[in-house]
């Protein structure tokens, strides 16, 4: 009945920590959404040195294998501190291609040389910063498609409610696999790309509501600080509930996902529901407490705020989640 | 109400007029010389005049007793100094409204006094304030000795507090907020869930339908408010309620449909569905519950006004 992370596995959680805080990973985002795209791969191959591009790459080229509950681990850092890029989606891609028996990018996307993009339709329509990754990739039905070299279109670049992100509509391409082992890697990738977000939301919920108490503890209105109001401490006390009750559900999916369980789509599922409704009540409280400062451009909070009502909506909306619980529950086959 | 009922249902465009026309205009029949009326309303009205409101200040958000700008005595007038923050539209604007405080030793509710100022006078400095949803939106005024005649002083000196309190009441509901921008949404709701809802998918519905009822509610709950209001009754700590209502409908109603649009919900701008209209509508929503006084503070008021519970020690 041992549910706590390793000491390992919390360790390369404060790494990954120590490593962003001092990144000032505000600017990287900024930069991300001015189309100055350097900082973020700089900062990506640096997560690299960490092992985090390797994650879900084999271990035969270059990966570390290492498993959902590692890839929570990591991307909870990530959304902790709003990195921009298609980083779930090149562990996604990552995925879909060994699981298709495509090598060629493996090596690369191991070591954060590359990043990768990729389209799961339905949930996942478009390329996530196309622009920025090589390759980017298209399931359709059971063909595994590179879109971005030859013969493939892409859509301008379509802009995002988190300005450090940009979508991309894919089709055609040259067509790198094709069958039911591609049909398996694309759900296995989505249900891995699925967590990742709802990890990355989990990481943005907590960064959300640390900055909210911090303003709380400093802001003076009607001569205390505002955090003194029981509207205020309520509200934010809310939030750390909802964050509370949506870790075990992602740490359980993630090991539901690992142990290739039954009823991985569902843990999945919840989690990604749990996570996003406690990210975006965290989002909210901490817009409510910050006033109008937190209400510009100028004010960082938005760059979470943003970034988490986009990530609501990426790799499947609480609609679609909701769904996957409710067919588990009625004991229907789960739809991926 | 039928005016704004028809305004908004035609999807007419935002009015760079409003803050005159619904806010300080109101404040002038009520506490304004027959001068001042004659001299602002009809450039007001033709919007040759485009007004900012300016409250706020960085060290009196909510606690809007604890303002810091002065204006002192000169001759034939008075000298403001100090600065406001978050005025809307005052990058653009051609003139503000606000209190500033002119005599130092009353008690803080005390001593304040509504001025009528020229943004392009000298001495005052507009400084735009990117916002969350991207509009140039709000700004900061900074004010070094700007010149403001006899003329422009609304109501009596040092009695700004009372007059400014009768604009916030409109700010909360009736006329800057009428039922009609919230109605027209909520069909425009309707339409999108009848385009694109899954009809196999009960909880988005519910949702359609509880943000129909809400501004189905507040609507015929305003002409209740614009009947009191013609038996001589005034708008008051009841504008709290309206504040609440139709702050927290706007959220609801661009949640909805953002969860509505699936994948589609975050593209933004003209990439976004129906032009990037619900995403803009809902970021600017968000602000709703900060401005016009918090909704914490607004819930303050109904129960300590309204419900007459103990008041708390917030003064
Ligand atoms: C889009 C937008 C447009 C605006 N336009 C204008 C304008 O044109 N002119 C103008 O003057 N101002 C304008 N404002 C400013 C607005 O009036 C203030 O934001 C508002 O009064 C709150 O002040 P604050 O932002 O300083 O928050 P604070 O007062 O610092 O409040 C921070 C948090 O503490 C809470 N809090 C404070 N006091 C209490 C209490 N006693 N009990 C419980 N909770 C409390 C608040 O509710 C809030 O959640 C605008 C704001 C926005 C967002």
């Amino acid at each position: 009945m041992r549910f706590a992370l390793s000491a390992e596995r919390l360790a390369f959680a404060a790494s990954l920590h120590d490593l962003l805080a001092a990144a000032d990973t505000p600017a990287v985002a900024r930069g991300f959404a001015a189309g100055d795209y350097e900082p973020g791969r700089t900062l990506w191959k640096r997560l690299a040195e960490l092992g985090v591009a390797a994650l879900t790459v084999p271990e035969r080229w270059g990966g570390l294998d290492a498993g959902p509950v590692d890839v929570v681990v990591a991307f909870e850092e990530l959304g902790h501190h709003a990195v921009p890029g298609p980083v779930v989606e090149s562990a996604a891609a990552a995925i879909v291609l060994a699981e298709s028996g495509v090598t060629t990018w493996l090596t690369d996307l191991a070591r954060g040389e590359v990043m990768a993009s990729v389209a799961l339709p339905p949930h996942v329509p478009y390329a996530l910063d196309a622009s920025v990754a090589a390759p980017v990739l298209a399931v359709e039905h059971d063909a595994l498609s590179r879109v971005d070299a030859t013969g493939g279109a892409r859509s301008a670049a379509m802009s995002s409610v988190d300005p450090a992100r940009r979508l991309f509509t894919v089709t055609g391409g040259e067509v790198l696999a094709r069958g039911e082992e591609v049909r398996r890697a694309a759900a296995h990738a989505f249900e891995l790309g699925a967590l990742a977000t709802a990890a990355q939301m989990l990481g943005a919920g907590r960064a959300l509501l640390e900055m909210a108490t911090g303003h709380a503890k400093a802001r003076v209105q009607f001569g205390r600080p505002v955090g003194s109001f029981q509207a205020v401490k309520h509200r934010l006390a809310d939030v750390y509930v909802a964050l509370e009750l949506a870790r075990p559900l992602l740490f359980g999916a993630a090991i539901a996902v690992a142990d290739r369980s039954e009823a991985a789509a569902r843990d999945v599922s919840a989690a990604k529901v749990a996570c996003a409704e406690a990210a975006y009540r965290a989002a909210r409280a901490a817009l409510q407490v910050h006033g109008a400062v937190g209400y510009t451009r100028e004010c960082d909070l938005g760059l979470w705020l943003t970034k988490v009502r986009a990530l609501m909506s990426a790799w499947g909306t609480g609609t679609v989640h909701r769904a996957r619980v409710r067919a588990a529950l009625a004991g229907r086959e789960v739809r991926r | 109400m039928i005016f704004e009922e028809e305004y908004y249902a035609a999807g007419a465009p935002a009015r760079v007029s409003q803050n005159g026309i619904f806010l300080l205009a109101p404040t002038l029949f009520a506490h304004g010389t027959e001068e001042q009326r004659a001299r602002l309303l009809p450039r007001m009205a033709r919007a040759d005049d485009v007004w900012a409101q300016a409250w706020s200040e960085p060290e009196a958000g909510s606690d809007l007793a604890a303002i810091r700008s002065v204006a002192v005595r000169a001759d034939g007038g008075w000298l403001l100094r100090g600065q406001k923050t978050w005025s809307s539209r005052a990058t653009y604007a051609d003139k503000g409204f606000g209190l500033f405080r002119t005599d130092p030793t009353a008690e803080r509710h005390r001593g304040l006094t509504y001025l009528l100022f020229d943004l392009r006078a000298a001495g005052v400095t507009v400084r735009p304030i990117p916002q969350l949803d991207g509009e140039p939106g709000f700004a900061e005024i900074f004010f070094d000795e700007a010149f403001v005649p006899d003329a422009d002083v609304v109501g009596e000196v040092d009695q700004g507090w009372r007059v400014a309190m009768s604009t916030a009441s409109n700010e909360r509901g009736l006329t800057l907020r009428s039922p009609g921008r919230f109605c027209a949404a909520a069909d425009r709701l309707v339409d999108l869930w009848r385009r694109v809802g899954d009809a196999s998918e009960a909880a988005p519905a519910d949702r359609v339908v509880d943000a129909w009822i809400t501004a189905h509610a507040y609507r015929l709950r305003t002409f209740g408010t614009a009947t009191r209001l013609l038996e001589g009754g005034t708008l008051g700590p009841e504008s709290s309620v309206d504040k609440l209502v139709w702050s927290e409908l706007d959220v609801a109603l661009h949640e909805t449909a953002l969860e509505l649009l699936g994948a589609e919900a975050e593209l933004s701008g003209p990439d976004g569905p129906d032009g990037g209209r619900w995403l803009s509508g809902y970021l600017f929503s968000l602000a709703g519950p900060i401005y016009a006084g918090t909704n914490e503070i607004q819930r303050d008021v109904i129960a300590e006004r309204l419900l007459g519970l103990p008041r708390g020690d917030r003064r």
